[in-house]
């Protein structure tokens, strides 16, 4: 049963799309249904490939880069008492900012390359990750941390084997909830200014009243998202075995 | 059973005051905690015996006068060792790995450490279950390789916090044994609120009571410990000491 879920509830969401349809009368340039959407999903595979490629690319560097500084800046907090009070104000001002207002800057700053489009997944991913991993290495138990006094513990030891191990169940809860936003920096940076991508290409079939294309990029985008959200989701439970299932999907 | 690198010291409390939240939580306390035996520091809920444990291992938050000092002096920052109601076991290490984890948190690990940790192991019947993760241990196992994790390091005072009072009464018997059995000839301090858990493991116990504490009774039952079911002493004892306490929890 915990295989097909997935496929029911795929079958059942296209169901309700075609019945959409139907029921609105909408015409094609405002919601195609499933199938010629599917036709032009397959039929455009050549033109769709490579703006996916580069989509993803940019999501998943900005995954990397962004869960990289994330967990350094929160590592570097719990070390140094003095960058922590530094840190704190900056990082609460990086999210009082809306990031998309940033989007347009980014883009000046770093062409209209890929570039500017993982600025702005790692901008997005920066915060959660941070938080989530300091949260989590400070909620520490201080009986624990008595013991490993007591034992006559060296700190950076302290560190490696109780505080980071202990913290990583929330540090992991923090990178799920990049994995679900990062495709938005992404797209949100190729709708500012690119030449390619699939935000790009959905900018590009929109105003060619091409919808059928459009929804078949968004289509593509979201599968690719939620393909990600799972493996991400099922790598973080194989290694992180002690903690309690925290994934949506687990 | 432990080969403390220095001989089990006595414990002296020399006019120990303590305020806790503004309330005066010792005042003036004195006491001698003999080397090498079991003293049971028992009192109803409140009254700082897990204090008094904190104190002797130092902890460095707690705001006190007076002295506190071991009579042999042991090596410096290795006299004491200490076991928490709670097991503390790292659910990501394996039971031999948490029987390890001192050295490990003083990069000290080596080969002798570890044949020693399975030896333990062994002793305390948890042989097969070396490589199990602590999620895979039942809530006696995990006490008992907290109790290994704590005779691992060697350490001639043993501070043990309520180690067995989330037990059911087969597995807390079984354990009480086996820490007697292991723990000769350290100086081990236990706090407990159970009275028979104290007449069991003995060697000297403690009452305390009031509000500043005060040591309202000292009972030497005399005997080997633990001392079983049907020990004379025990009988003799658990009425009167469970009286006591009991006047004291109403006072």
């Amino acid at each position: 049963m915990n295989a097909l879920r997935p496929l029911i509830l795929t079958a059942g969401l296209l169901v309700l799309w075609q019945l959409l349809v139907i029921f609105t009368g909408a015409p094609p340039y405002i919601l195609p249904g499933p199938l010629p959407v599917a036709k032009a999903l397959v039929t455009h595979l050549a033109v769709l490939g490579p703006h996916l490629a580069t989509t993803l690319t940019e999501i998943v560097l900005g995954l990397l880069i962004g869960t990289l500084l994330g967990s350094s800046t929160a590592l570097a907090m719990i070390v140094s008492p003095l960058l922590k009070r530094w840190m704190l104000p900056i990082l609460v001002i990086s999210q009082a900012i809306p990031v998309f207002a940033l989007a347009p800057v980014l883009v000046l700053w770093f062409g209209y390359g890929m570039a500017s489009k993982i600025a702005m997944a790692v901008l997005i991913i920066f915060f959660p990750v941070t938080a989530s991993f300091y949260a989590g290495m400070q909620r520490t138990d201080p009986n624990l941390l008595e013991l490993a006094r007591i034992m006559g513990a060296r700190p950076l030891a302290v560190l490696r084997a109780i505080v980071i191990p202990q913290a990583l169940p929330t540090f992991a809860a923090g990178v799920r909830v990049a994995t679900a936003v990062a495709p938005i920096g992404a797209v949100v940076g190729e709708w500012v200014g690119s030449s390619a991508g699939l935000g790009f290409y959905m900018l590009h079939t929109n105003a060619r009243m091409q919808i059928d294309l459009m929804f078949a990029a968004l289509t593509l985008l979201a599968g690719v998202s939620l393909l990600l959200y799972f493996l991400i989701d099922r790598l973080l439970d194989r290694l992180i075995f002690w903690q309690p299932n925290q994934g949506i999907v687990s | 059973m432990p080969e403390p690198g220095s001989p089990a010291p006595d414990i002296i409390f020399d006019r120990i005051c303590l305020d806790f939240g503004g309330k005066p939580l010792f005042q003036e306390v004195s006491l001698r905690l003999p080397g090498g035996r079991t003293t049971c520091i028992l009192g109803p809920s409140g009254c700082g015996k897990s204090t008094l444990l904190k104190l002797i291992a130092g902890s460095a938050s707690l705001p006190f006068t007076g002295q506190i000092h071991f009579e042999p002096r042991p090596e410096e920052g290795r006299a004491v060792a200490w076991m928490a109601q709670h097991d503390l076991l790292l659910p990501w290490l394996t039971l031999v790995e948490n029987v390890l984890l001192g050295a490990r948190l003083r990069h000290e690990l080596s080969e002798p450490l570890r044949h020693k940790a399975l030896h333990l192991i062994h002793e305390a019947g948890l042989t097969g279950y070396e490589h199990a993760l602590p999620s895979a241990l039942s809530g006696g196992m995990r006490q008992r390789a907290a109790l290994l994790r704590t005779l691992m390091e060697e350490r001639p005072v043993l501070l043990m916090d309520e180690p067995f009072s989330a037990l059911d009464a087969l597995t807390r018997v079984r354990l009480q044994n086996l820490a007697a059995r292991m723990t000769t000839g350290a100086t081990v301090v236990l706090v407990t609120h159970d009275p028979l858990e104290a007449l069991r493991l003995g060697d000297r116990i403690v009452v305390l009571a009031g509000s500043p504490a005060q040591v309202a009774e000292i009972i030497e039952p005399g005997g080997a410990t633990p001392r079983q079911a049907d020990d004379p002493a025990l009988a003799a004892h658990y009425a009167p000491l469970l009286a006591l306490l009991m006047q004291e929890e109403s006072a």
